[in-house]
């Protein structure tokens, strides 16, 4: 790390006091957005629809409920019939003279997202570590070629070909299903991957493990013990970019699932309420898609924080 | 008994002959020392040792067997990275006790403790056994750095200028101490370094490396004496050995062929030619010429000379009473000068 020319001191308690300032006003405009998202999951669906829109309003778990459940309209006296409601969840739908008729299909496509986000983020680094090293330290033949036309598959936008692979998905039959998906978003991160890891192969001289090969360890082995270790940061920084490109992916996944393998994007924005969109459990959705992103990336952010550089403050 | 040995060794990258054609036989017990200035090929031809590189031509052994063909892991042999050879994400135990857990030595886990707090003891790191090596110092780090080299036996040490890092007076310690472990020990080691005050305290025998060619290899003093050619004359001796016209100097008997003559400054004999006190001497032998310089470093002097528009070193003694424009005559200790042919090599 080379040192600085200027010298770092403290800030002064008014230098600190204008960059809080500054960070929060940030913070709070990026934020908007999301604080309303989480906000009408709470709302009733009248309430998230109502005009001028309401800021306090009386907090709810029906945007939740109706995400998780399907439900049917019935009358006054029939709901009577049935007696006292056994969850606070039926009681909560029957106020709107409603009955929950059964699950919906959220938790299905929140665990396809969790499957295809994470299965493909597993391969894209996997592969991209193993790559990365590869044209690291081999030889291989036309690397640099190969490693722009790695790059080069990222030049256009992936919709671009959104047809021909429709067509060819549809002609392997891997249309609709987790493997295709998975495929899919493992080959357009790759690119990503390969480039940024490779990266920080370079950034860890040989000497380390010529130094275990001496020692009398395998090749392999001193990739495991040696090599793996110290990519953890770029490992990890090259996860959470994976990960989000593929969980929040909505254009192909519109295009290549409608049942078994859809995904939560292309399904959380269609969910159908009394007389149209419901806002509430759009919201609820929403709220509840955003978690395992935040979680991921929290677990990981000291090593993002030293990853995200790119080697430049390794040591 | 021979314990290592390259045989007309030759490792080219591309265009660049990096070792030449070099042949070197280190004996049981024996730290040699090759010395070159940077590109010479040191590196190389420690890592023709080791297997790291494959030479394109030539043999190596190692134990009296041919290991050209081996991976580095079948040489069973250490060495010491010039830099990074320590592991960021280990402790110092872990560092030192990393080529003990190589795969195939199987060392039980309580002899790898007992292995690695004798060399901590040995190498004075015991106390930061638990510490991260990131947070050791430079000279902490190079202990380490040795340290993972000892804790093995193997057949054969290599040390890429391991001290080079380190200022002059830890360099100085760790030298030291190098040379006592290594005695103590009974250790092979090829040792690389660009500084020749390394390569005098610590070699049996120094070899001088020129261009990937092995110049000379013989004792440190064998090799400050009697220098194979002007190369190897340049590289020990701190001024450099002057080298003058033969008939610069008044040097005595030239011998036929020679293109130029070596003094060491310890050699040039340098009086007054004035008296002092405006008493007149008798006139002093040698050359005419002019003190430019005089520097004092305590236990001797150095003072630079012009005769003749050539400028040479000589070696005063402490309390020399010769300064700066003085006049003087310069002249050369007899039988102490070398002579070189056109192509540099000694006569
Ligand atoms: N892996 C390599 N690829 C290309 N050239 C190299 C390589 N290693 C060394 N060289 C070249 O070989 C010559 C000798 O290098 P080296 O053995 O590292 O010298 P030294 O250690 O004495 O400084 C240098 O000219 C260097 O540029
Ligand atoms: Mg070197």
């Amino acid at each position: 790390m080379s040192v600085a020319a200027y010298s770092v001191g403290e800030a002064s308690p008014r230098q600190k006091l204008l960059a809080g300032v500054l960070v929060v006003a940030y913070a709070l405009v990026t934020m908007i957005p999301l604080v309303w998202i989480v906000l009408t999951g709470f709302k009733s669906p009248p309430a998230s629809i109502s005009y001028p829109p309401q800021v306090l309003f009386e907090p709810t778990l029906e945007g939740y409920v109706n995400l998780f459940t399907t439900r049917s309209r019935q009358t006054p006296e029939y709901i009577e019939s049935l007696g006292p409601a056994e969850t606070w969840y039926d009681a909560l739908v029957r106020e709107r003279n409603m009955v929950i008729t059964g699950k919906s299909r959220f938790a299905g496509r929140y665990m396809n997202s969790v499957i295809i986000g994470f299965g493909s983020t597993f391969l894209a680094v996997f592969l991209g570590t193993l790559a990365a090293y590869a044209f690291s330290r081999f030889k291989v033949p036309l690397k640099d070629d190969l490693m722009f036309f790695i790059l080069s598959t990222r030049m256009m936008p992936p919709v671009a070909v959104a047809i021909p692979i429709y067509l060819m998905y549809r002609e392997l039959g891997l249309s609709d299903t987790h493997l295709g998906m998975i495929l899919l978003y493992t080959a357009v991160n790759l690119s990503l991957s390969v480039w940024l890891l490779k990266g920080f192969v370079d950034e860890i001289p040989r000497e380390y493990e010529e130094a275990a090969v001496v020692d009398g360890y395998t090749r392999f082995q001193a990739f495991v013990k040696v090599v793996l270790p110290q990519m953890r940061a770029g490992i990890a920084a090259t996860a959470i970019f994976c990960l989000i490109f593929a969980w929040n992916e909505y254009a192909f996944a519109l295009l290549l699932t409608s049942g078994t393998a859809q995904t939560a994007p292309p399904f959380i924005p269609i969910i159908i309420g009394e007389g149209g969109l419901d806002w509430p459990a759009v919201a609820a959705g929403t709220t509840l898609f955003l978690v395992p992103v935040v979680v991921f990336t929290v677990l990981l952010r000291k090593q993002l924080l030293r990853g995200i550089t790119f080697g430049a403050v390794r040591r | 008994m021979i314990k290592a040995s390259l045989t007309s060794a030759t490792k080219r990258f591309g265009e660049t002959v990096a070792v030449d054609g070099v042949s070197l036989e280190v004996e049981d017990g024996e730290f040699v020392v090759l010395l070159g200035p940077t590109g010479a090929g040191k590196t190389t031809t420690l890592r023709l040792f080791a297997g790291l590189e494959t030479p394109d031509k030539g043999r190596v052994t190692i134990a009296g067997s041919d290991v050209t063909r081996l991976g580095p892991a079948e040489r069973d042999v250490a060495f010491v990275f010039q830099q990074y050879s320590l592991y960021p994400h280990l402790t110092v135990f872990e560092n030192l006790a990393f080529p003990l857990k190589a795969p195939g030595r199987r060392v039980s886990a309580a002899q790898i403790r007992k292995r690695v707090e004798e060399i901590a003891e040995l190498l004075r790191i015991a106390p930061k056994l638990k510490n991260r090596v990131t947070a050791l110092s430079g000279g902490e780090m190079q202990r380490v750095s040795i340290g993972r080299a000892l804790v093995r036996e193997p057949n054969l040490f290599l040390m890429d200028e391991p001290l080079s890092s380190l200022d002059a007076k830890l360099r100085e310690d760790l030298r030291l101490e190098l040379k006592r472990i290594q005695r103590d020990l009974g250790a092979t080691i090829v040792y690389v370094t660009h500084d020749q005050l390394e390569a005098m305290t610590l070699a049996d025998r120094i070899g001088v490396l020129a261009e990937g060619r092995l110049v000379q290899i013989d004792t440190p003093r064998v090799v400050y004496e009697r220098p194979a050619n002007i190369y190897a004359a340049q590289r020990l001796g701190s001024p450099q050995i002057n080298l003058v016209a033969p008939t610069a100097l008044a040097v005595g008997e030239v011998p036929g062929g020679a293109a130029q003559v070596g003094v060491r400054p310890e050699d040039v004999v340098v009086a007054p030619r004035e008296g002092t006190n405006g008493v007149a001497n008798a006139p002093p032998k040698g050359v005419p010429g002019e003190i430019l310089t005089v520097e004092h470093f305590g236990v001797e002097t150095i003072a630079l000379i012009d005769i003749g528009g050539r400028q040479v070193h000589a070696l005063l003694g402490p309390r020399t009473t010769l300064t700066q424009g003085m006049p003087v005559a310069a002249s050369v200790r007899p039988g102490a000068a070398l002579y070189f042919d056109a192509t540099g090599a000694r006569l």
